[in-house]
């Protein structure tokens, strides 16, 4: 298991040496979204419309953060389970969006279109929120401001803590529970 | 008849309520310390060591445990010899949980199921009453995060099925969520009454303290059975294996019809954000 420090946006060289287990520590911008943010931005794709944020080695980070207190860029913000972006992952994926951010499993679509399209899943520590916030130095709505907790913001993260989940060779870390 | 003054009621719910989204119950914190010194596996250790980091940090930082600051679920035993002066029970606990998540920074996690839109206030708490005998009224509040709720279920076994058939579903259920729940969870299981009540007392088993053995020693021991059955599945904290799946296995009991056997467990977050409050 190694430890990687990467910079955003992310390129394929930088996922082509992750592997499952690895520690990577994120600095630089990532983006915010989860249910109802991917339902939009799925729309806009469909449209032909352009993202509120560049795509291409961009990172997702699945966290609806709580609002920032006085004198904080953002409240408690750790992951929230990914399987629910399961279904607009790939299409994401797909047109370049290089590491999404979040806790729990992936489906096997999500898992092939690492594979094609070079990316990989990274966890955080769920229910971390209060620590996890402390990496994150900036934080700005993006877009969808009218979903409130659910709008796409633009954060500034320094040296972010996350586990490679799945990577590009189909390696996973979560375990198989012995039943 | 008991008065009590529906602004006593609003300051002290209030209260508890902030408390409740930044401070890791007693009990909760102790079994993590208890799981980190247990585990060997280095990731299951760093885990629950974060979480022991994020619970000083939250007790301290006023910056709420989790960002998911929940659903406010209230259960309220009020006595038929108690009469509430001033506002109406459900509106004052309302208005104190509202107070509360905007003043302490809380998200409002609660939206239209249809559209998807947001109330803005965390608006409706869900809010249970049991008219009870006495003079007493006492509120049992609960934060409860959306990824644990998600992986809870409720089914109605065959009566044949029995303990074998129920203690299947419910490792199977812990099995299939693997990750998803943030474990180490805590289970509430729900046996008997009807489809409808089964997940009440799974619910209501989440606000037995850890520590808190069954009075029935047959179910004491099933709750110990169910816990070590979750906890050999290995998934561990996070999913990254280990020994901690579970911190405790809670069942709560109720006669039943003839034909059925209601089954319904209610998965709790490691964030295990509940009070008790007695007026």
């Amino acid at each position: 298991m190694n430890t990687y420090k990467l910079k955003t946006p992310l390129t394929d060289e930088d996922i082509l040496k992750l592997k499952a287990g690895d520690v990577v520590l994120i600095s630089g911008i990532i983006y915010t979204a989860r249910d109802a943010a991917h339902k939009r931005l799925i729309e806009s794709i469909n449209r032909g419309e352009e993202l509120p944020f560049p795509i291409q080695g961009s990172v997702i980070y699945y966290v609806g953060p709580t609002p920032p207190p006085p004198g904080r860029p953002i409240g408690s913000a750790g992951p929230t389970t990914s399987y629910r972006m399961d279904p607009y992952a790939p299409t994401l994926y797909k047109l370049g969006l290089k590491a999404s951010i979040g806790k729990g499993k992936r489906s096997d679509e999500v898992k092939k279109a690492m594979q094609e399209y070079k990316g990989v899943y990274l966890g955080a520590t769920g229910g971390a929120g209060a620590l996890l916030s402390q990496r994150i130095k900036d934080a700005k709505v993006l877009a969808y401001e009218d979903l409130g907790p659910e709008a796409v913001r633009e954060l500034v993260v320094e040296d972010f803590p996350t586990l490679v989940i799945n990577d590009v060779y189909g390696g996973e870390l979560y375990v198989k529970p012995k039943l | 008849m008991r008065v009590i003054n529906s602004d006593d009621i609003y300051s002290k719910m209030k209260q508890v309520i902030l408390e409740a989204g930044c401070n890791l119950p007693k009990d909760v914190e102790e079994a993590i310390e208890k799981a980190y010194k247990n585990e060997t596996l280095d990731s299951a250790k760093e885990v629950l060591s974060q979480l022991l980091e994020n619970s000083k940090l939250a007790r301290e930082s006023k910056l709420p445990l989790c960002q998911d600051t929940g659903v406010g679920i209230f259960f309220v035993e009020i006595g038929d010899e108690v009469k509430i002066q001033g506002e109406h029970i459900s509106d004052v606990l309302t208005r104190a949980m509202v107070d509360a998540y905007r003043e302490g920074y809380f998200r409002k996690s609660l939206c239209n199921p249809f559209s998807r839109k947001n109330t803005g206030d965390n608006t409706p708490a869900m809010i249970h009453y049991d008219l009870v005998k006495g003079d007493s009224l006492k509120v049992l509040f609960m934060a409860k995060g959306g990824g644990s709720e998600n992986m809870s279920r409720c089914t109605m076994l065959a009566p044949a099925a029995g303990w074998e058939g129920i203690k299947e579903f419910v490792v199977k259920r812990v099995a299939e969520s693997g990750p998803n729940p943030c474990p180490p969870i805590i289970v509430g299981v729900g046996i008997g009454g009807t489809f409808d009540y089964a997940p009440i007392l799974a619910k209501k088993a989440l606000f037995r303290p850890l520590g808190d053995r069954h009075p029935d020693e047959d179910i004491a021991k099933k709750e110990e059975e169910l816990l070590d059955a979750i906890n050999n599945l290995g998934i561990g904290p996070m999913g990254l294996g280990g020994k901690t799946t579970a911190l405790g296995v809670k069942i709560n009991v109720k006669e039943c019809h003839i034909a059925s056997l209601p089954v319904a467990v209610n998965i709790q977050c490691h964030s295990a954000r509940y009070k008790e409050v007695i007026f």
